[in-house]
């Protein structure tokens, strides 16, 4: 009886507060048939905006991948003063406000202002309300996402394979190609599709450091709001749809790489 | 110190560089700029610093930010450990879809977030519930963005426990609910802790899902991030660091409570 009720309330909730309401996004979309969605794609700015994001997103994580699979092997593989410190604040930027993370770069690279943003203005590196800007705040709010897939599947792991390739001769560029980047490439694939996600649709900390003008430094999640708060309901709900469609996607090619694994959990 | 932390200790000069070049990056990307806010908190002395974060409108915005999380945080420790154990101990038709929903709200955009919420429980409701521009949105709004945390750290936890203690506690005559409280819950309770603070974090810090669903109204709907962004669009950048600062240490303090949990598990584990 109480396994039964444990069940509906489960079901319920999730269905209130996720499912349907998402569930209402796509039939607003689809309720004109494919006007909605034809009129975001025949639209320069909007295309525009989707294509910055998928440029920063996709720089983002690249930077975060190499970062997070250098920082778990360091984490995991060396010993140094310090670790159990950065270990720690390695997740900061989960827990941190996008607009603090916003404010933050602001603060050091601003053009005015900033602590290093004049001195990079003079060389002509523009940071703040440009795409570099939107790349540095976007790497910030996804930077843990490789970092936890990939250190829990080192450790278990271990390095056994590795002190055993090395023995045989190996030097430490083939042992990571050869041997610990297969072991860990699953870990990897998760966090790269998870930061993807994460990057694609990063908003407060973008809306804070690129100046958000049409056609140059808007993004696509910018974009939404931007049509939203201009009565454009429907081309809002499009671009979301469009937006979510991208994150469901990832999250289900995560969801089933799991499952063919054999394992719920990494 | 074990064989194994004789064999790793010492950096070779891969690792030393590789040390460098990631250190050099978390530092410009992250920790120069968290310590700049705090900086540009503490520019103006501490009774500006007070005086700013108690002004009667931020005041009020960070009070709501705070209880909206808390009141979110308790929600979850409650539901998250249902939703988990479900998940885990029950078999019906159709469970992997209430898997990949859970998940749902970690990867959906922000903004997004807020829009799909709206379409809900906002002025055109189908359900006849609108909470558009209340207090109530800020609620919904954390209750949606936090929903993962706490089932994905209960989840593994209670997949990992041995069913044959439950038995045999049943077997010694104890009631399912005593099994729960002193058996299972025990076990589970790290997990839950830690969910409960990532949760709270998140509710702290929540911002875009916030944009479209609570009008930003002060002294009803505003949260402390539109507070820091107002601040920082009016130019008022000490304002806004001073506000940040508040957030940011409330981070930190979640992220020392994390780490501590962990080393507690890791020495009982």
């Amino acid at each position: 009886m109480a396994k039964y009720l444990l069940r509906t309330f489960a079901i319920a909730y999730l269905f209130l507060l996720v499912a349907w309401p998402v569930s209402l996004v796509v039939t607003h979309t689809f309720a004109n048939g494919f006007d909605a969605l034809h009129a975001i794609f025949t639209n320069a700015d909007l295309l525009s905006a989707l294509r910055l994001s998928a440029i920063a997103a996709f720089i983002a994580t690249v930077i975060n991948t190499v970062f997070g699979v250098s920082v778990s092997l360091l984490l995991v593989r060396t010993r140094f003063p310090g670790q159990r410190i950065l270990g720690a604040l390695l997740d900061l930027p989960l827990s941190v406000s996008p607009i603090v993370v916003g404010l933050a770069l602001v603060l050091v690279y601003g053009p005015l202002n900033g602590w290093f943003g004049p001195a990079l203005e003079a060389q002509g590196i523009h940071v703040i309300y440009a795409t570099l800007g939107i790349v540095l705040a976007t790497s910030f709010v996804s930077l843990p996402l490789v970092i936890r897939e990939v250190v829990p599947v080192l450790r278990e792991v271990g390095d056994d394979q590795e002190q055993a390739a090395r023995s045989l001769g190996a030097n430490e560029w083939q042992t990571f190609w050869r041997i610990t980047l297969p072991s860990i490439r699953w870990a990897v694939v998760y966090g790269v599709v998870l930061t993807l996600a994460r990057s694609l649709g990063e908003f407060g900390a973008v809306k804070v450091v690129s100046g958000n003008v049409s056609g140059e430094t808007r993004t696509a999640p910018l974009a939404v709001e931007e049509a939203y708060l201009n009565f454009n309901q429907e081309g809002a709900y499009a671009l979301a749809f469009v937006l979510a469609s991208v994150s469901v996607i990832c999250i289900a090619i995560v969801a089933v790489l799991r499952h063919r694994s054999g394992k719920v959990h990494s | 110190m074990t064989t194994r932390e004789l064999r790793t200790s010492g950096l070779s000069r891969t690792s030393g560089v590789g040390l460098g070049i990631t250190m050099l990056w978390f530092s410009l990307l992250v920790l120069i700029p968290l310590i700049a806010v705090l900086v540009t908190a503490s520019e103006g002395g501490w009774a500006n610093f007070v005086r700013t974060v108690t002004n009667e409108q931020t005041a009020h915005a960070i009070k709501l930010t705070l209880a909206g999380a808390v009141a979110v945080t308790v929600i979850n420790v409650f539901t998250g450990t249902v939703i988990a154990w479900v998940l885990v101990r029950d078999r019906f038709p159709g469970k992997a879809l209430l898997e990949f929903v859970i998940d749902i709200p970690f990867a959906l955009p922000t903004i997004v977030a807020g829009l799909v919420l709206l379409s809900l429980y906002g002025i055109d409701s189908p359900l006849g519930i609108n909470v558009a521009n209340t207090e109530a949105s800020v609620f919904l709004a954390f209750l949606f963005v936090t929903l993962p945390f706490v089932v994905r750290m209960v989840q593994p936890v209670l997949e990992e426990l041995d069913l044959d203690v439950e038995e045999a506690a049943a077997s010694l005559g104890a009631s399912r609910a005593t099994t729960f409280r002193r058996i299972v819950l025990p076990s589970l309770a790290p997990a839950i802790f830690a969910g409960a603070a990532l949760s709270f974090a998140r509710g702290v810090g929540e911002y875009g899902s916030l944009v479209l669903l609570s009008g930003n109204l002060p002294f009803k709907s505003e949260v402390a991030s539109v507070r820091i962004l107002s601040a920082i669009e009016n130019d008022n950048t000490e304002g806004a660091a001073a506000v940040a600062a508040v957030l940011l240490v409330i981070s930190l303090l979640v992220i020392v409570v994390l780490d501590a949990i962990q080393r507690k598990v890791a020495q009982r584990g």
